[in-house]
């Protein structure tokens, strides 16, 4: 549902990150992969950091992945996280490799372990911005 | 590759530093000007003496050299980061070894607490933030709980390191902080970032560091006995730093090839070590150092720390000063010029009886260690 009091932090407009959010706006999990090598790495980067290759596209990825590590944020380092913290951050290890910054819904924290199987879910939080947030995958 | 070459070459010659604290009367130029008067005064070297400068954290060198009335021959400027402290004694070695310089004086200097800098949030944006990520104590925190995750360590363990600094800060009369602080008040300390509390964190303060290098043969005519460094080791982690500030590994890969160097180079075991000196900025960088320097093994760290290994009567004396987490933030900076005073015999009340070996580590994307000796 798009929010228009979201006032949290969005993404900063930036060409080489604009195919990611194009992604995610139609509820897919992309990464980059290098057309030369085939090596597959996020956030983007301008050459392959491989083999220095320019021509890279993008791949949308299976969404699953598994928890690496979490954190409670009990400081609102910005106004609008006010009134909603305390919060949760976690990085996940995509099954394609990379690891990424993200959220998890509808778990409690005592539940969590390190290699918890999860699975994206896609939350529009306005009209341009979709982010991509885990739930775990009880399918694995 | 390592730096052997430069084994015993370059000695520490002058340390200054300013009092620590708010100083919202004060700038970062006034701040730096007032601990290179110090060091000038502790190396008995005249600034016309000094030909290199390395600035850290100071707006511009050129006002800088204009406020001390200096001209050097060699000046590098480095970003505030605390691990440019490691990298800026390494570069100045490098200057003084090859002739660029004959000395060379370092100027760090801090002004975030009286101008009320927050390392999070619009300060500092970055790709993440729109998940909620910000602050590198957030990306410590993510790393503590992978610790907790994969070797079992506890918060309890993790108490251990601030405690040991507290108690070693409470010696230093020009320490931050000076009040008694136990495992308990640890653990029901504010939570900034769980498993991390407002004890994890480093200090935000006020003051300024100045260090004078010079050439090993020339140190020896000057005002003290120069304090040597006999050994370097250097690795960076630029690869698995998607996450700013976090390394699922906690660099210890890193920190390993950065062991192996320094202690080689240096010629000294562990069991030499007199005096360890973790860059402290939160206090699970600490447990990540002792394991990547080999003072006991990967995951054991939070075992090794308990009752009381760090404080200054412990069995490996760390951060005596109190470091970051209770002395000053001095990103580093602090830390090395405390390595020179204890091999000096110059601590008063926490001085280790006869410290002649000291061991400097900054676990980050930049890894460093220096080894400090007396001869």
């Amino acid at each position: 549902m798009s929010d228009i009091k979201y006032n949290k932090p969005l993404p900063v407009h930036d060409p080489l990150t604009k195919p990611y959010w194009d992604h995610a706006k139609t509820h897919r999990l992309a990464v980059q992969i290098c057309d030369e090598c085939s090596d597959i790495h996020f956030p983007p980067s301008p050459v392959c950091p491989a083999c220095l290759s320019e021509n890279q596209s993008w791949k949308v990825a299976s969404g699953h992945g598994t928890l690496l590590t979490w954190a409670r944020f009990h400081r609102a380092y910005w106004d609008a996280y006010k009134s909603t913290v305390p919060y949760e951050v976690c990085v996940v290890k995509l099954e394609e490799g990379p690891l990424i910054v993200s959220n998890f819904l509808g778990a409690a924290p005592q539940d969590l372990y390190t290699g918890m199987p999860l699975k994206a879910v896609f939350e529009d939080v306005t009209d341009e911005v979709t982010l991509v947030r885990f739930v775990k995958n009880d399918e694995v | 590759m390592s730096m052997n070459a430069l084994k015993k070459k370059i000695a520490v010659v002058g340390v200054g530093t300013t009092e620590y604290g708010n100083f919202p009367e004060q700038s970062d130029y006034s701040l730096a000007a007032h601990a290179f008067k110090n060091a000038l005064e502790d190396s008995g070297l005249e600034k016309q003496q000094i030909d290199g400068m390395v600035c850290c954290r100071i707006p511009y060198y050129v006002r800088m050299g204009a406020i001390l009335g200096i001209n050097p021959k060699w000046t590098v400027q480095l970003p505030p980061h605390g691990r440019m402290s490691g990298m800026s004694i390494i570069e100045a070695m490098m200057a003084l070894e090859c002739g660029a310089a004959t000395h060379v004086a370092l100027l760090y200097a801090n002004i975030g607490r009286s101008r009320r800098v927050n390392y999070g949030g619009e300060e500092n944006v970055g790709f993440w933030d729109p998940w909620g990520m910000t602050s590198p104590g957030a990306a410590h925190a993510l790393m503590f709980r992978l610790h907790m995750e994969r070797f079992g360590t506890t918060t309890r363990q993790l108490a251990e390191v601030s405690v040991a600094f507290r108690k070693n800060a409470m010696l230093n009369p020009s320490a931050v902080m000076n009040k008694p602080m136990s495992i308990e008040d640890h653990e029901e300390a504010r939570r900034i970032v769980e498993p991390l509390g407002l004890l994890d964190y480093c200090l935000i303060n006020d003051g300024a560091v100045c260090i004078i290098l010079s050439t090993a043969d020339r140190a020896k005519d000057l005002k003290k006995p120069p304090v040597l460094i006999s050994g370097v080791g250097s690795q960076e982690a630029f690869t698995d730093s998607s996450i700013s500030n976090f390394s699922q590994n906690f660099w210890y890969d890193e920190l390993q090839s950065v062991s192996k160097e320094v202690f080689g180079m240096a010629g000294v075991q562990h069991s030499d070590i007199d005096l360890f000196l973790p860059y402290d900025n939160f206090s699970p960088t600490v447990l990540f150092s002792l394991e990547g320097m080999g003072f006991c093994a990967q995951g054991e760290s939070g075992a090794f720390v308990e009752n009381g290994t760090l404080a200054y009567d412990g069995n490996l004396p760390s951060n005596t000063d109190g470091g970051h987490l209770s002395n000053s933030y001095m990103q580093g900076w602090g830390l090395n010029v405390e390595a020179v005073r204890q091999i000096r015999g110059e601590c008063g009340a926490r001085q280790i009886p006869n410290c002649s070996v000291a061991q400097y580590v900054s676990a980050t994307p930049c890894c460093r260690s220096i080894i400090y000796t007396r001869d």
